[in-house]
């Protein structure tokens, strides 16, 4: 038995069902030894969309997603989806191959210190410098991904490491780590003061961050929310804590948000933030959140506590297992008025859109199609103005909501589609994407041709960058710089190349019927929309 | 903008010194002096890190370094409660008539002259930073040739807060 033998038995061993990536010399042994597995192995078109489909993997199944690529430039070319799991707390392992462990650091061709230039985007990394380490690392490179705050781990293996016999392969049963103990349950007196605040509280509220999905706590959140009546918000990787049109959700926050939802939390006088960082985009003035209430701030990472807003109560550990204890205490409060005030407010805030007749309305067609789609259905948005309109208009029952929300990386959403179906083959997983964003990602339609994986994919098309294009309107004055898309390819033509069916909307004339075909059979189809280029969000 | 010294344990891995420093050039941390040395026990290695910044950022200093996976611990060393010394060595030129000065000098801050050459001589002193300082300022009216300092190495003081490493 060799390393990469050693790697595939590791792999196997963890459950993995599937490697995304893209092989050269460097990690040809790894690619070679795979053959003899079960685990399937799906060639994509460039090394970043490995990282994202392994991120889409690992947003369905809740174990981290897998993807090997190959030395040098393979390996920097998956930065940026490293970058983008980090920032979401995506929990991915990434296998790179690596040039003869004899010639580390002479500059050789396909050399690159991969373990170095990742090393602000990763959660932790390896460079196997012996044969025999394989079983222990890829078991605390497992581990450490998916506790805690949840993140990639990068694993560089030189290609002589993975040709070196291996004495004898045993996977450990369990990790031994002296330095990394996550915190997981919340702590009983902070508990206990939450639950003495929340019964003084008249206006409480809860703000879901995509912790509470990294967690799976969203049944709890869901019933102590119930329970107690408490509004629930959520921040744009919170969005499917709550299906949308539950009573108690009040929507997203931010400025790309809800203008109820972000009400709705500054007036509120015990704020439970959870699973969320407060970054800029959530909560662009943190004393808002702070002043003249209680800000409860759970967060598995103690680090995110205090970061950007100072908590009243901070309040460490795991959201599943902190709500679980939530629920165990008896709580008395009545919510009442204030609800019924957030419900004014959401009936009477919503923004009214005047949209354009000669072209679909985003939002109404979003609306439309979430409504019709699978009530599990798994709904992937893009970066850009589809981004926003996604987060404002989708409509999540019982299904996902999948965005590149931290890095904002363009070109996301096939590629996170494309792994999402792949770990969820009997859920519709829809990508829903800007013609930029589209441009950005294209390529893997060949990958979805040629590994049969129908995801259904969506282009919002206006013929610019169209966020930036709103951006230099309101702060240029229309003085429009390189937002242009001319030049892009005819979708339907494209479509036909790749053997795609293709529809079109041009307006909202035929909605109903378009996206009835478009849903209709679990098959890959193309569908472009032309949304009016001067459209804001 | 106040000065902390943390005292850490890290596991004795390839690349910690760089991971460690490079979460304080990221995050644009103030780093005043690092160093670092292997423990009796070598799997793991001492690290006592000057950082200087205001309340906010000390705090998220502490909290960002634990959670580097390969931190075992990290604790302020407050100044009543602990030891700090640092050494320095500095070569000064000293020609006949200025050696027999700076030795006296020397002598009253127990420094110990390393090296004696027909121009210069390399005085090494350790200390807290305020010995040093001084130590420093004094020799002013010489010319200093080069001075090397090694950062502060510091402890707690008694076993209260001692971290002790299971096997």
């Amino acid at each position: 038995m060799n390393g990469a033998d050693a790697i595939i038995k590791c792999l196997e061993a963890e459950g993995v069902e599937t490697v995304f990536g893209y092989p050269g010399v460097a990690i040809c042994p790894f690619y070679n030894s795979i053959l003899e597995s079960d685990i399937r192995t799906i060639l994509i078109r460039t090394e970043q969309n490995a990282a994202h489909a392994a991120s889409g993997v690992a947003r369905i199944t809740g174990k981290p997603g897998v993807c090997a690529v190959t030395s040098g430039p393979g390996a920097t070319n998956v930065i940026t989806g490293i970058a983008t799991a980090f920032a979401d707390s995506i929990p991915l392992i990434c296998i790179t191959g690596q040039v003869n462990s004899e010639l580390l650091g002479s500059d050789v061709f396909q050399e690159a210190d991969i373990t170095g230039a990742v090393e602000s985007f990763v959660k932790y990394s390896y460079l196997i410098k012996d044969v025999n380490e394989i079983p222990r690392v890829f078991k605390e490179a497992f581990y450490i991904a998916n506790t805690g705050r949840k993140g990639p781990v990068l694993i560089d293996i030189p290609i002589d490491i993975q040709n070196a016999t291996i004495n004898k392969f045993k996977y450990p049963e369990e990790v031994k780590l002296r330095t990394y103990k996550p915190t997981v349950k919340g702590n009983a007196v902070q508990i206990k003061k939450v639950i003495k605040e929340l019964e003084k509280a008249k206006r409480p509220i809860i703000c879901a961050g995509g912790g509470v999905l990294l967690s799976d706590a969203q049944e709890e959140l869901r019933r102590f929310s119930e329970e107690h009546q408490i509004p629930v918000v959520s921040t744009m990787m919170g969005i499917g804590v709550m299906p949308t049109r539950h009573p108690m959700y009040f929507g997203m926050v931010g400025n790309n948000g809800k203008a109820y939802a972000n009400r709705a939390m500054n007036e509120s006088d015990l704020l439970i933030m959870v699973g969320a960082r407060v970054a800029d985009r959530a909560v662009s003035q943190p004393d808002l959140i702070t002043k003249g209430k209680i800000l409860v701030h759970i967060d598995v990472d103690p680090a995110e506590i205090g970061k950007n807003a100072g908590a009243t109560i901070p309040l460490v550990g795991d959201a599943k297992h902190i709500f679980q204890d939530f629920l165990n205490e008896e709580v008395t409060g009545n919510y009442e008025d204030w609800l019924n005030t957030l419900c004014e407010y959401r009936s009477t805030m919503e923004k009214k859109r005047t949209p354009n007749p000669d072209y679909v309305d985003p939002a109404a067609f979003i609306t439309r199609l979430s409504e019709k789609m699978q009530d599990d259905g798994v709904y992937v948005a893009d970066v850009g103005q589809n981004q926003i309109w996604s987060c404002g208009y989708h409509i999540v029952k019982e299904g996902q909501f999948l965005t590149s929300g931290g890095m904002g990386t363009m070109g996301y959403s096939i590629p996170a589609a494309l792994g999402a179906k792949v770990a969820a083959p009997h859920r519709q997983v829809i990508a829903v994407c800007g013609d930029g964003s589209f441009q950005m990602s294209m390529m893997e339609l060949a990958t979805m041709k040629q590994h049969n994986v129908p995801v259904k994919i969506i282009v919002l098309k206006n013929n610019y960058l169209g966020m930036v294009r709103q951006y230099q309107h309101f702060t240029y004055k229309d003085h429009y710089s390189v937002v242009d898309l001319s030049g892009s390819p005819d979708l339907e033509k494209l479509a036909a190349a790749y053997d795609i069916p293709f529809l079109r909307l041009m307006n909202m004339e035929k909605v109903e019927e378009t996206i009835d075909a478009f849903l209709q059979k679990d098959e890959s189809m193309l569908l472009e929309c032309i949304i009016d280029p001067m459209d804001l969000v | 903008m106040q000065k902390k010294v943390f005292q850490l344990l890290v596991d004795n891995t390839s690349g910690v010194l760089s991971r460690i420093s490079g979460l304080f050039s990221r995050r644009g941390y103030n780093i005043e002096s690092i160093t670092a040395g292997v423990t009796a026990d070598p799997r793991f290695t001492r690290i006592t890190i000057v950082a200087s910044g205001d309340d906010e950022i000390l705090e998220q200093i502490e909290k960002q370094v634990a959670k580097l996976v390969d931190v075992r611990d990290i604790k302020e060393l407050k100044p009543s409660e602990s030891v700090y010394r640092e050494l320095v060595l500095i070569k000064v030129r000293a020609s006949a008539d200025t050696r027999q000065s700076i030795i006296s000098i020397a002598d009253i801050f127990r420094a110990k002259i390393v090296d004696v050459a027909p121009e210069s001589l390399i005085v090494e002193l350790t200390g807290d930073q305020s010995k040093i300082d001084a130590f420093i300022s004094l020799l002013e009216g010489h010319e200093i040739l080069e001075l090397a300092r090694t950062g502060i190495a510091g402890l707690g003081r008694g076993i209260e807060n001692v971290t002790y490493i299971e096997a």
